[in-house]
């Protein structure tokens, strides 16, 4: 019989097939690649064992484990409004959804009592849970992953001398496909590797210190940096200003001049304003006055001075042309003085006709770094919803200011922000009436 | 997030114009600073009026002259997510509970004259029935009279219970709703979540018609104490020392 030449299959199905193939071969290995970068550098876990929970806690190692748990503000996410300290509850919003900040008291069913100190460690270094699911990076373990084993053993022992709180955790939402492991997992391989904290040995140990925390339990580059397009920071030395995703704060640049560097400032303003939420240079409020409250007015000033330390050496960008000051000569004329009404009516009871401020009580507006800034998100804010500094140990009744989301418009206050930022030596970019209705919210009526 | 229904525009442009006002007088004729609470509290005043004093037109409600412990009470819920105010919460997020017993107590203190009330915004028999229910209650239906509680005069009771006179009408019903709703809580046992919810709407009208329509008697300040033991249990109540409890609130 002769051959069917019809049987045979024809060229393009097998190029067909060799390609599929071949789609199936790199499939497989970026799925293995994934896979592997997800689990580098894991430890091999021990479960919590008979002896390990009873036998009495170091009480010098649970000491330092509370101090550490301050430093890394932990109580910030894990303990609700009102809620009973560490039993979680807290939704975080990030714009892939709602993460929900998990129970850390030592309850065995709801929290983290059964977990060992190499469950623990794994949590903090590698991102992964008790049970093997990955983390959500919502919890900062790119930054945690920097600290060493013998802190994250005190933080945990710590934990579980808190009183056991029984609460399930809240699900979180996110949308698909941000709440599958696997798109977590890609994420992590593009995006995660765990680290170890190097000293630099051509610094000090005071710096060292300072970069210790600084990128590590501090994550400030959590809020100090932008983020990519998933969500990811581009590195904890990076701590170039970002804004803080859904909130709207702008957490202001440590390595520029102009908005939150610290380079030519004295150390004793940087620790007075991280240990007291004022200093001679200004005040902390919105998320700053959060992390001065909960966390760094716990620390101690060796600590504090080596953040400080290391904050003044950051690399600073040069410092962009001041744009001038808009005048009454120009297009602006009719603003600045509706700007001036409104300041002279509203405003300079506290902060002065002369924008001086009070030291100590009212922040001077001239040449206030965060009237100037751009974007203006925080100045807005502030006028929006008005505010105190932190109640610290060394500024327990600070003055606060009311706020004005009820008692002026969005005009109003776009008009009076212009004048302030083009007043007493200030020059800054205007500030559009729409600028105001982006921040507003739903705080009162704009109209 | 607090949206005003349309109908409090009209109150929200008045409260507007009054407050732009009041600090204008203040802020400008400028009393020099003093190292003072009420230096510290000029952040109330914006909303609350001139001391404290926001008069029964607008939506905020005065604080001037309440019980200490009351207004400490609600300082904290506020902080601790039991009351619901975006701006509220924001201001006092990251204040101590000695601070706020110390603004409590500030305000508590001051005894300032109070304007006329508005006049009645409802008709004679809701009004004949809103002052039933306040000073008798509804025995049948097992609702307790506001005066069992709220003191006589209505005027509250020291340290923890606030005093109903004097108040916005907008106010009063705006509290009814949370209450019911659960927006708004005290420390268990709620009972004034579980009076509030034993309420029917026409019930809220005319007790809150009848209450924002009587004058606030002289003095004005809380009774020291109750006839009568309270109808309920409540949480917000002093504790042992003779203060306000709720300050152990962990956070």
């Amino acid at each position: 019989m002769g051959a069917h030449p019809a049987a045979a299959p024809p060229d393009d199905v097998r190029a067909m097939k060799r390609l599929l193939l071949a789609l199936l071969l790199i499939g497989a290995a970026l799925a293995a690649a994934v896979f592997a970068l997800n689990r580098l550098d894991e430890a091999p876990v021990e479960e919590r064992s008979a002896g390990e929970s009873a036998r009495p806690a170091d009480a010098a190692q649970v000491e330092r484990g509370r101090y550490l748990a301050l430093a890394g503000n932990c109580a910030g996410c894990h303990t609700a409004r009102g809620g009973a300290p560490y039993a979680g509850g807290t939704g975080i919003d990030t714009p892939f959804g709602t993460v929900f900040a998990s129970n850390l008291t030592p309850d065995k069913r709801t929290g983290i009592g059964e977990w060992s100190a190499s469950h623990f460690w794994r949590a903090m270094h590698n991102g992964r849970s008790r049970d093997g699911r990955l983390l959500y990076p919502v919890f900062p373990y790119p930054n945690y992953t920097r600290i060493t084993r013998d802190d994250s053993d005190a933080i945990h022992a710590w934990l579980m001398t808190v009183t056991p709180v029984e609460r399930p955790n809240t699900a979180h939402t996110l949308r698909f496909p941000y709440d599958t492991q696997a798109s977590l997992a890609v994420w992590r391989a593009l995006f995660f590797r765990p680290q170890a904290h190097e000293p630099r040995t051509d610094r000090s140990a005071e710096w060292n210190r300072g970069a210790y925390l600084v990128n590590g339990l501090g994550h400030c580059n959590a809020c100090h940096s932008g983020r990519n397009l998933f969500g990811a920071t581009t590195g904890t030395m990076d701590l170039s200003g970002g804004l803080i995703p859904v909130q709207n704060w702008y957490a202001p640049s440590l390595a520029a001049g102009e908005e939150a560097g610290v380079a030519g400032w004295d150390t004793r303003e940087v620790v007075d304003l991280l240990a007291t939420g004022v200093s001679s240079r200004g005040s902390v409020l919105g998320p700053m006055a959060d992390v001065v409250f909960r966390s760094t007015q716990h620390l101690t000033p060796v600590d504090l001075t080596g953040i400080a330390a290391f904050l003044k050496e950051l690399p600073q960008v040069p410092p962009a042309p001041r744009p001038a000051a808009l005048t009454s000569a120009g297009p602006y004329a009719a603003t600045l003085q509706r700007g001036a009404d409104v300041y002279e009516a509203q405003c300079a009871g506290c902060h002065g006709t002369d924008g001086k401020g009070r030291p100590g009580a009212y922040p001077a507006l001239a040449g206030n770094r965060a009237v100037t800034m751009d974007p203006p998100a925080n100045l807005v804010h502030i006028v929006l919803g008005g505010g105190y500094p932190p109640s610290t140990q060394r500024n327990p009744r600070p003055y606060g200011m009311p706020p004005y989301a009820t008692v002026l418009n969005d005009a109003e206050i776009a008009a009076v922000l212009t004048m302030i930022r083009n007043s007493w030596g200030n020059g800054a970019a205007p500030i559009a009436t729409p600028d105001v209705q982006r921040y507003r919210g739903g705080r009162g009526s704009g109209g | 997030m607090f949206r005003p229904p349309a109908r409090l525009r009209f109150a929200f442009c008045l409260a507007t114009a009054v407050s732009w006002l009041l600090p204008f007088q203040d802020l400008v004729a400028a009393p020099a600073f003093e190292d003072s609470t009420a230096q510290r509290a000029l952040a109330c005043t914006g909303c609350h009026g001139r001391e404290g004093r926001a008069a029964s037109d607008g939506y905020y409600p005065r604080i001037a002259g309440k019980p200490d412990g009351y207004l400490y009470n609600q300082l904290l819920n506020f902080r601790d997510g039991r009351r619901n105010y975006a701006l509220m919460t924001h201001l006092l997020e990251h204040l101590s509970d000695d601070y706020l017993r110390e603004l409590a107590g500030y305000f508590s203190g001051l005894d300032l004259p109070y304007p006329a009330p508005q006049p009645a915004a409802v008709d004679n028999a809701t009004l004949a029935r809103g002052k039933a229910l306040v000073l008798n209650g509804d025995a049948t239906r097992g609702i307790p009279a506001c005066a069992q509680c709220h003191g006589e005069a209505l005027t509250g009771v020291a340290p923890a219970v606030p005093g109903l006179l004097g108040l916005p009408r907008d106010y009063l019903n705006s509290q009814f709703g949370a209450w019911q709703i659960g927006q708004r809580k005290a420390l268990e046992p709620d009972c004034m979540a579980q009076v509030a919810r034993q309420l029917r709407p026409d019930d809220i009208a005319a007790l809150t018609g009848w209450l924002a329509a009587q004058p606030v008697p002289t003095p004005s300040k809380a009774a020291n104490s109750l006839p009568a033991p309270m109808p309920l249990p409540c949480g917000g109540m002093p504790s042992g020392d003779g203060r306000a409890s709720g300050g152990g609130a962990a956070r």
